[in-house]
């Protein structure tokens, strides 16, 4: 049984405009998928279907056999708690809060108390290597350290996947192939499921596999021939 | 999630915008310090008026002209004559009225009193030799009223302390005389320092015969009012019923409707108090509760604007895990801890004044006038702040728990 199972997904809004039409994929847990496709072309849509953030119109959506209607509200709020983690292009940290308290956020939604909780956070923080700046304000932290506190919350409640939106959309090459050292380090060594939304090409190639939206269309679903690693450097 | 952590989280929310915080509280620290305010002093003044009846024992009953007020139209009835010394005389007769201890009859008047060059306006009290006991007073020089005072319509007059020091200082003041509406009284005695005894101030009268008050002073017959005393607490009714008789046989009153006397019992006085102030503490504190719906509103609008601004972070709560009831309580909470807040500093607030009108008071009224701190009112404070910010709260609380995740996310 495949962790994500797509099936003519549609997602529709009000005024008639189709973000999404009649797609339908698979993917395996374990995975590192990149779904890619110019602005406005309904990857970001997808991706908030895949993380039960928003419903689709029509079509079908089983996380881990099961559909979006099967689950009660707060099963989901528990599910994106538990099971999902989330990295925002626009980072999304809360501001003057500490990189600490950031990270140890979905612990406090998940009901763990605040020593178990630091703890947590602690080792979140040490794998993206920010150990040294646990009590600094968010807002003085760079980009590429911002995205990093993000990703330490994204993974603090030990996910089966990983969602990141664009995750090096604001930052600078550098920062940006941190960040991807990071994501593809969670994956080889962490295991964990990960899809990545990007616009760019030699972004989405550091993932195993391309899925290409375009004008809310499954383009192509293709195996990443020759995989980027972030560790040899962004640019080719 | 953890109720601390519900609570911290909030707290968090509350102080990234301190000053708005503390604008937004002022409408509930302003209605919270007036009901503390109200309450108070209400208490105060009623702790002072009840210690004032209390003063008179509770086994006195006061018989005053005029049927007993219920309006102010019937306060005029309080200057008829319908009590003179036929009256008395009928009630002093123990085949009317049983149990009854005595009678002491009042005349007052407020006069000027010479002595010299010395001028005082005072209280002139005419009673009978039975005051003493009705005032529980004694003489500190010389001696109080006597039978025979009463009987002669001599002119002789008994200083209150304050009356004695302002006229003759520390100078000895028995033997000498006094001039009241230009006729001369014979000091005969001082009376030892008694302070107020129900609406009397001791201190500050000069008690005379009530025959020679009537005579030279009032001109007239008739009584302001009659002190009975019952010989015990429990026979008080039967008393009063008695008194209630006599009276109206007297008059041929056979509506008790008609009467043109009433007699009023501490109990009754006592009750009639706790009503007055009870009313006037209910009427202040509804206009404090209208600041309290204002600020409450005030409460509202800040927090819809609030929930507004943060969309964003709502968003990624959401998406972070945190479900409707966590965001509904995350709101709520804010708007209550605001609220709450608000009332402990209208409570403290409200307490200091109280304390500081109390001081001020004792200073103007010249009498102890007790502060007390209002636990029931603070309490009721803490309820209330506290009912504001849930109640207002709510709208906004729920407007946040309903966002999507998704359309908050997006929100710039």
């Amino acid at each position: 049984m495949a962790l994500i199972e797509a099936r003519n997904i549609v997602k529709a809004y009000p005024d008639g405009t189709r973000a999404l039409s009649d797609v339908s994929f698979d993917i395996q847990e374990g995975e590192f998928v990149a779904i890619m496709g110019p602005s406005g072309s309904g990857k970001s849509t997808l991706l908030h279907v895949l993380g039960f953030l928003d419903g689709q119109t029509s079509g079908t959506y089983r996380y881990n056999g099961k559909s979006g209607d099967q689950y009660e509200p707060d099963e989901i709020a528990k599910l994106r708690n538990q099971k999902m983690g989330f990295v925002f292009q626009s980072f999304n940290l809360l501001p003057r809060t500490d990189v600490l308290e950031n990270v140890a956020l979905p612990l406090v939604y998940a009901g763990i108390g605040k020593k178990e909780r630091e703890k947590m956070a602690l080792k979140a923080i040490r794998l993206v290597g920010l150990s040294s700046r646990i009590h600094h304000d968010c807002s003085v932290l760079s980009g590429g350290e911002k995205q990093r506190v993000a990703i330490a919350r994204a993974l603090v409640n030990t996910p089966d996947i990983i969602f990141a939106d664009e995750p090096t959309g604001n930052l600078d090459s550098a920062s940006g192939r941190v960040v991807l050292e990071f994501l593809q380090k969670l994956h080889s060594e962490h295991g964990h499921t990960i899809i990545l939304i990007t616009h760019e090409q030699s972004t989405a190639e550091h993932a195993e596999r391309i899925l290409s939206v375009r004008d809310g269309q499954l383009e192509s679903d293709v195996k990443v021939e020759h995989r980027r690693f972030a560790k040899e450097g962004y640019e080719k | 999630m953890r109720l601390s952590d519900r609570i911290k989280a909030s707290y968090r929310g509350l102080r990234t915008n301190m000053s708005r915080t503390m604008l937004t509280i002022l409408g509930i620290v302003i209605g919270i310090t007036a009901i503390i305010i109200v309450v108070s002093i209400g208490q105060g003044a009623q702790d002072l008026i009840l210690s004032q009846i209390q003063g008179l024992g509770s086994r006195t009953i006061i018989i005053e002209p005029g049927r007993e007020p219920h309006g102010p139209a019937d306060f005029s009835e309080m200057y008829t004559d319908s009590l003179k010394q036929r009256e008395l005389d009928a009630l002093m007769n123990s085949a009317n009225v049983q149990g009854l201890e005595y009678v002491a009859p009042m005349v007052i008047q407020v006069v000027p009193v010479n002595y010299e060059n010395e001028i005082s306006r005072t209280n002139i009290l005419g009673s009978s030799v039975e005051i003493a006991n009705v005032l529980d007073i004694y003489a500190d020089d010389g001696d109080l009223l006597r039978e025979d005072d009463i009987r002669n319509h001599t002119s002789v007059a008994v200083l209150g302390s304050e009356v004695k020091i302002k006229l003759f200082g520390e100078s000895d003041a028995v033997g000498e005389r006094i001039k009241m509406n230009g006729r001369s009284y014979m000091v005969i005695g001082t009376i030892h320092p008694k302070g107020q005894v129900g609406f009397l101030d001791v201190d500050h009268m000069v008690l005379i015969p009530y025959t020679t008050a009537q005579q030279y002073i009032t001109g007239t017959s008739h009584f302001g009012a009659l002190f009975a005393r019952a010989i015990d607490e429990d026979s008080v009714p039967r008393v009063v019923r008695d008194i209630e008789l006599t009276l109206r046989e007297l008059h041929g009153i056979d509506d008790p409707d008609k009467d043109d006397f009433h007699a009023t019992t501490q109990a009754d006085a006592m009750e009639t108090v706790g009503v007055i102030t009870g009313a006037l503490t209910a009427l202040l504190s509804s206009v404090a509760a209208i600041s309290l719906v204002v600020g409450g509103i005030g409460i509202m609008n800040i927090m819809l604007v609030s929930v507004a601004e943060r969309t964003r972070e709502i968003g990624l709560r959401k998406a972070l895990g945190a479900t409707n009831t966590d965001i509904l309580a995350h709101f709520l909470l804010e708007s209550v801890i605001l609220t709450v807040f608000g009332g402990i500093i209208g409570i403290l607030m409200g307490s200091l004044l109280s304390f500081l009108a109390s001081l001020v008071l004792t200073k103007v009224l010249g009498r102890a006038w007790s502060f007390t701190f209002p636990i029931s009112a603070a309490l009721l404070g803490l309820g209330v702040s506290a009912s504001v910010g849930l109640i207002f709260g709510i709208y906004p609380a729920k407007k946040a728990s309903r966002k999507s995740p998704i359309e908050a996310l997006r929100y710039e």
